[in-house]
């Protein structure tokens, strides 16, 4: 009940003047940050941190939360106009977005969007509101075998079910293993494949670069070529009427909007992973899960919905580890660290007893601010939709451009650059030989989580890979795994031994 | 040119004059940045380097002490040796300042190929030393030094010991208890203090050799206890806590918090930034920070902050050789 009066003072703090104002702002802002291809939350944060010092704490908190919410939400905006992933955490968007806008729907896919994204952000915030404190014990729990197991998972729910050709998916994943491991070694320091001290390589290879090239560039490639210019989107409709039909067609993506609240919000809260990683592993089980896998990549609502969710409630989840562990799950949150120590707060196990009102107030200002986003979102929808009925021909060196700038921004290094033509022209081959780019993407963000922590466990154990059967939740989560990654392998077995008993009967 | 006839002119210029250009900040005659500033931290998010690093931001930009902002980012990949090539491929310099640990000295020295000679980076201030202490969960119901050593003992090598990076700080500690003890402790690296403190309050491992801001939160909570410091003296915020040198060795071991420019620096940038983190440095919250977190070493810049870097290369040549990790 305390906690209760905690949050309704601190919704009641979010809706005073001022701080309505800050939040539009801040919503307004964080959209056009997050829509931008390369920047993302991170960004929008920390660029705006120190523009917070000029008011009261209370409302410079009010204003990040409604950047970060903000920021979540405008990074689907590019993903599904552009097919160029406006932020990370958006980057499984486009699988099923892109392909849905270039089919005229791109007001229900971003109506989609923005539904997926309130429906993730409210669920984390309720669960994070009831749970919080047992659910921070849940994070310590997780030791490096266990993470892993849960990485295992995910690269399993890519093959498993995966209704693409599972040589090609396997082909796909070892591509983005490979790409993941260039660079430092994450734990000795020496240098790996950096092709004859080429030093751009030294940083690794930065996934934005990959996903930017493989989905901007790779996709305008693709384009040119399959419609020779001709293509315009003119089916996108701009009516009032128009979106308000795409909300109620929204609810079709119920399935994926509800694993990704919930799966994206576990994920967030591991503080090795975040919302990159939460939403695309919601993508794929969501895919697995359903009766059609092969509609995914073609504009499946739910490819949209389960990333979109997942994205906003994994970044409400990462906020669990950062307050009760000290421990950011994200790096936007690590910037919102930065600024809660300047206000003299000491996140920690000890800041829910100690600054009780300001953990549920913050909270508080969670839901306010995820409501605005949705709000601020829908209004906007018309201005980008309209973005799309520019012809082809004026929308494709957009999208070099800013391809371009976005991929530069990651780490701002020219090399990238390079690197990311290269990935293009390298994607549109593979598309042409019909090969599945999303697992590339996946294990190049999963490889650098999944290698050092296979490494620990396997250090703990003195080189026995049983570690990963023998604990208690790992046990069960590396068997689920391996089961799924061998699946098609059963599969062919029972269909070769199918035909046989059938005569008998 | 422009900068340097400006400083010309203001060395020939009246004492008044020049006194009156220092006074009023953005005149034309003092360097100061005119982008952001880059503020590479060289180990992962939630460690003592990164903690130490958003505190210095925080001050920086709450005091207004600069006109741009500071931008951190980390670099923790490969025992520092990341964030040592991005500062020293870093386009320009002059808007590119780093804080370091001791993988500053321990990682070129692991890794010469890297091409890092650690004396070309600008002193810019050495803000503090930080401490180490051995810590151990409260569930393991170890209490003093000697109990540690007859679990970590009886346990060989199923003992772990958590620590950041590859032959850093944390595994010179392990390297050291094992040399002088007898034991056989197991070293898993971690990408930063902060995972390896919930590692161990998760009781995923046995033992860590944390900084007090690493652990303080999880030591005020109860999970963890801290049995023994790496220092000359008691720390003043672990009274009951004895020293290495009260068990029979003569042994302390520090960690400079230290801020540095990128290779390549140009002096009148250098001048700024030195001025800048002492400011940090007198402030009222750096001094708080410092006896909070019970951190030793006074401030050092120029000249004798690059002696103090010698010196520890040395001590680190010494104990990396020991410790069989270069020849």
């Amino acid at each position: 009940m305390e906690i209760l009066g905690h949050l309704s003072d601190g919704i009641f703090t979010a809706l005073e003047p001022l701080n309505i104002a800050l939040m539009l702002v801040g919503v307004a802002l964080g959209l056009f940050i997050g829509a931008m291809p390369g920047l993302g939350s991170v960004n929008g944060v920390a660029i705006l941190l120190p523009a917070t010092f000029l008011v009261p704490p209370t409302s410079a908190m009010i204003f990040l939360a409604a950047i970060y919410y903000g920021a979540m939400y405008g990074g689907a905006i590019s993903s599904i106009t552009l097919g160029i992933p406006g932020a990370s955490t958006a980057v499984a968007t486009t699988f099923d977005g892109r392909p849905m806008a270039l089919k005229g729907r791109a007001d229900l896919a971003l109506v989609t969007a923005a539904v997926a994204s309130f429906v993730g952000g409210t669920v984390a915030n309720v669960l994070f509101t009831a749970f919080a404190p047992p659910l921070a014990q849940v994070a310590l729990d997780f030791g490096d075998p266990e993470i892993f197991a849960l990485m295992l998972l995910a690269f399993a729910t890519f093959i498993g079910l995966g209704g693409d050709d599972i040589p090609k998916t396997l082909f796909s994943i070892c591509f983005g293993l490979v790409m993941a491991a260039v660079g430092l070694d994450i734990m000795t320091g020496e240098p790996r494949l950096v092709f004859g001290d080429i030093t751009g390589f030294m940083h690794g290879i930065n996934f934005l670069v990959l996903a930017i090239g493989v989905y901007g560039i790779g996709e305008m490639l693709w384009t040119i070529d399959s419609t020779r210019g001709e293509m315009t989107m003119t089916g996108a409709v701009l009516t009032v009427r128009g979106i308000l039909r795409a909300i109620k067609e929204t609810a079709k993506g119920w399935r994926g909007m509800t694993i990704g609240s919930f799966l994206g919000f576990f994920v967030g809260i591991l503080p090795a992973a975040g919302a990159t990683p939460g939403s695309l592993m919601s993508y794929g089980i969501t895919k697995m899960l359903d009766k059609h896998p092969e509609s995914y990549g073609k504009g499946n609502i739910n490819g949209i919905s389960a990333p979109e969710s997942a994205n906003n409630s994994a970044s409400t989840g990462a906020m669990l580890p950062m307050l009760t562990l000290g421990i950011p799950g994200s790096p936007t949150t690590a910037i919102l660290l930065g600024g809660m120590v300047i206000w003299g707060l000491q996140p920690g196990p000890l800041l829910f007893a100690n600054q009780t009102e300001f953990v549920w107030g913050l909270v508080g200002w969670f839901y306010i601010s995820n409501f605005f986003a949705l709000i601020v979102n829908l209004a906007f929808i018309p201005l980008f939709i309209w973005m799309l009925r520019m012809p082809f021909t004026v929308l494709a060196p957009m999208i070099f451009v800013l391809s371009i700038v976005g991929g530069f921004a990651a780490t701002q290094d020219m090399h990238d650059i390079w690197l990311m033509l290269l990935f293009g022209i390298g994607a549109y081959l593979l598309r042409k030989l019909d090969y599945p780019v999303a697992p590339a993407v996946l294990a190049i963000v999963l490889g650098p989580i999944a290698e050092p922590k296979l490494r620990q466990s396997l250090l703990f154990s003195s080189g026995d890979p049983m570690i990963f059967l023998e604990r208690p939740i790992a046990g069960p989560i590396t068997v689920i795994a391996i089961f799924l990654i061998l699946l098609p392998l059963f599969n062919l077995i029972w269909k070769k031994m199918k035909p046989k008993p059938a005569p008998s009967l | 040119m422009a900068i340097s006839r400006r400083h010309i002119l203001g060395i020939a210029g009246a004492l008044g004059v020049t006194a009156m250009v220092a006074g009023l900040p953005g005149t034309a005659a003092a360097w100061e940045p005119n982008k952001p500033i880059d503020f590479i931290i060289m180990a992962g998010k939630g460690g003592g380097a990164d903690k130490m690093a958003r505190l210095m931001q925080a001050i920086i930009e709450q005091e207004k002490l600069s006109s741009k902002p500071l931008v951190p980012v980390n670099k923790s990949g490969g025992s520092g040796a990341e964030a040592l090539i991005a500062a020293k491929s870093a386009s320009d310099p002059d808007h590119t300042i780093m804080v370091t640990l001791n993988s500053f000295f321990t990682t070129p020295l692991r890794q010469p190929k890297l091409g890092i000679d650690i004396m070309e980076f600008a002193p810019v201030g050495r803000m503090a030393e930080d401490t180490f202490l051995l810590w151990v969960h409260k569930d393991s119901g170890i209490k003093t030094f000697e109990e540690f050593l007859t679990k970590a003992k009886a346990d060989g090598n199923k003992w772990v010991m958590g620590g950041t990076g590859k032959a850093q700080e944390d595994e010179l500690l392990t390297e050291f208890l094992n040399n002088n003890f007898g034991l056989k402790i197991k070293y898993v690296p971690y990408k930063g203090g902060g995972e390896v403190a919930k590692q161990l309050a998760g009781k995923q491992l046995n033992s860590t050799v944390n900084n007090p801001s690493e652990a303080l939160g999880f030591y005020e909570s109860g999970d963890v206890v801290p049995i023994l410091s790496f220092t000359a003296e008691r720390l003043p915020l672990f009274p009951n806590v004895p020293t290495m040198k009260e068990k029979g060795k003569d042994f302390a071991y520090g960690m400079q918090r230290a801020v540095v420019g990128a290779p390549g620096m140009s002096a009148d940038a250098l001048k700024y930034y030195e001025n800048l983190f002492s400011k940090v440095y007198k402030s009222a919250k750096w001094q708080a920070y410092r006896k909070k977190q019970s951190l030793f070493g006074d401030e050092l810049n120029g000249d004798p902050l690059k002696a103090y870097w010698k010196e520890q290369v040395d001590r680190h040549r010494k104990m990396l050789v020991d410790m069989g990790a270069i020849k």
